[in-house]
């Protein structure tokens, strides 16, 4: 193994360039390096205007998703060894607006997730004094795959729907709806299903699957939307036999 | 101010593998593969885990031991200075996979390593820290309208050695009541007074500068680096008046340095170089406010451990220390009281 390996990183500086060029930097090549800590080799000792999100380096935080070779990765759990020799491209996420560097803009995500109320929705709330909502094990079971999710967005670069209509509310939107509407504590499910059902909501997705292999937490977001499908499906059939206040 | 330092960190990230692999039963073994902590008054070496006993002795105390080892030369180099290594093989997968399942999923990913197979290296590593911003039970600080809450206030419910997982409940329970404090502060608080207004003006031209001077050479990096090895070798597990003095020269120079880094970049969007710029300068300020206040404390409490004053002095020490910087840039000290309520500080006793 060399000691070294090439990594061509985006840089775009907003009023400065007029569209993102590569700059090539080489760094060291460690077994236990990441791809995050080739950029901070980069920003510490060789060019400090280098702009990228970081925080946890242990797929804790979700703020360092990048694209790799074309992929998008947490590049804390991606390492640079695995594209020896080199060189290693490493881009801003696909599918959203570059802000500067490999940083995006990522309000619409963040318009995006509220609308799907990922918070436990009560229809009376206790008082401290009468105590917890207690749970089972294999009631937290049900949804605990789909609460690992931590908002890295990795999902909605590699969807082309979102790719292509970006009113599709997305992959991770749809999974954490799931992870409250399976909650034995909630009773939002009314609210969450009126927003999915919307034509942004689950029925954009063609079922590609890309969201469930790029996710770096294993929550499958495909699988949460195809069981939505099946909810929005069975109430568009009682609402065509049943309508509502009927 | 005194830091947790808890041992089982991987070196180089700093990724935390959680204590209850300890618990678990996880062994710490030195160079020889021998389970050293017998040799610190932590107990004798069993098989299985033994509740205040050995491995599950408490953070501090297993970072003191670490060393000792260091000392000894019973530790084990590696590119990021000497470690131990944590064994979790005699576990198994099952146990592993069910109890642990963090543990593997944090070693493959992050540091390649399997620790069904494998040893994982630690070493103590810096945690946390107990002291912080001066604050009430509202996360309200003396400065009006300033709140804090979390790691970065000080609201003394951690004493000297803060407790496993009390970092989460910190959060969520004085977070909650800042915000609520803050909130009402807000609704009814008066427009800020002119002299607060200029004050303000004064900080936008002071990141102004900062942005387009011609000030000097220094990099960022360079300055952080040196600033975490004086910290480490200054006040570390274990500090003395030497050690504080040597290290409170130091950071007198990074100071001085701080003020002639150069920024590269002078953009005004995404710039993580200036928000690196700003934390650094935040960093040196709170490491001299630990300094300071660790020289001034002669004595040993919790986290806090002078090899000059290796006892607890209840009589001088039982109080907070409070950092002030007057106007010439002097650090002065002063001390408000502990209000003891349950449980008296008392004599700490493991593995017997």
């Amino acid at each position: 193994m060399s000691d070294s390996i090439q990594m061509r990183v985006t840089r775009y500086t907003p009023g400065q360039d007029t569209e993102p060029t590569v700059a090539e930097y080489g760094v060291p090549l460690r077994r236990d390096w990441s791809i995050l800590d080739g950029l901070n080799f980069v920003k510490d000792h060789v060019d400090s205007s280098l702009s990228y999100r970081w925080s946890c380096r242990m797929g804790i935080c979700g703020s360092c998703g990048m694209n790799v070779e074309g992929e998008p990765k947490l590049t804390c759990a991606t390492f640079l060894s695995d594209y020896a020799p080199g060189p290693v491209r490493v881009e801003p996420l696909t599918n959203f607006p570059i802000v500067r560097d490999l940083v995006v803009d990522i309000e619409d995500f963040m318009e995006k997730l509220p609308r799907v109320k990922p918070w436990i929705i009560r229809d009376d709330e206790k008082s401290v004094i009468d105590g917890e909502y207690i749970q089972t094990p294999e009631e937290l079971e049900e949804y605990k795959q789909f609460s690992n999710c931590i908002n890295c967005m990795l999902c909605y670069a590699a969807c082309p729907i979102y790719g292509i209509d970006e009113t599709f509310i997305g992959p991770a939107a749809i999974a954490l709806a799931e992870r409250y509407d399976l909650d034995s504590r909630d009773r939002g499910q009314r609210e969450r299903l009126d927003v999915l059902i919307e034509r942004e909501g689950v029925w954009g997705c063609t079922f590609v699957g890309e969201c469930t292999r790029v996710c770096p937490k294993h929550v499958d977001p495909a699988g949460a939307i195809q069981r939505y499908k099946l909810k929005a499906a069975k109430e568009n059939v009682m609402a065509f036999l049943l309508p509502r206040g009927a | 101010m005194a830091w947790r330092w808890p041992i089982e960190q991987v070196p180089f990230t700093g990724i935390l593998i959680t204590e209850a692999t300890r618990a678990e039963g996880g062994w710490l073994l030195n160079k020889d593969g021998y389970r050293y902590l017998q040799d610190y008054d932590l107990g004798k070496p069993e098989p299985t885990p033994v509740l205040r006993s050995m491995e599950l002795g408490p953070r501090d105390r297993l970072s003191q031991a670490f060393v000792h080892e260091v000392e000894k030369g019973r530790t084990i180099e590696s590119p990021y200075g000497p470690i131990v290594h944590l064994d979790l093989r005699h576990l198994g997968a099952e146990l592993i996979d069910t109890k642990l399942p963090m543990v593997r999923e944090l070693c493959m990913a992050y540091e390649r390593i399997d620790p069904v197979k494998e040893l994982i290296p630690v070493r103590p590593v810096v945690h946390y820290m107990m002291g912080g911003v001066h604050t009430d039970i509202n996360g309200a600080t003396p400065i009006d309208g300033l709140f804090a809450a979390g790691e970065t206030a000080c609201v003394t419910i951690n004493g000297a050695n803060r407790l496993g997982s009390n970092s989460l409940p910190e959060c969520l329970v004085f977070g909650a009541r800042a915000g609520k404090a803050a909130a009402e502060y807000a609704a009814s608080a008066k427009p800020p007074p002119s002299v607060v207004i200029r004050q303000a003006d004064d900080e936008a031209q002071r990141l102004d500068r900062m942005l387009s001077a011609d000030r000097g050479t220094e990099q960022i990096a360079d300055i952080r680096e040196e600033m975490q090895s004086t910290m480490e070798d200054s006040a570390g597990i274990f500090r003395s008046g030497d050690s504080l003095t040597k290290g409170i020269d130091l950071l007198a120079e990074l100071q001085q340095r701080l003020g002639r880094v150069q920024l590269s970049d002078q953009t005004r969007v995404f710039n993580t170089e200036l928000v690196a710029a700003l934390e650094l300068a935040n960093m040196l300020d709170v490491a001299e406010c630990t300094l300071h206040s660790a020289l001034q404390r002669e004595e040993s409490r919790g986290a806090h451990q002078r090899t000059d004053f290796p006892t607890r002095d209840d009589a001088r020490f039982l109080n907070h220390a409070l950092t002030y910087r007057d106007s010439d840039g002097s650090t002065r000290i002063e001390r408000s009281p502990v209000t003891i309520t349950r449980w008296p500080p008392g004599e700490r006793v493991y593995g017997r």
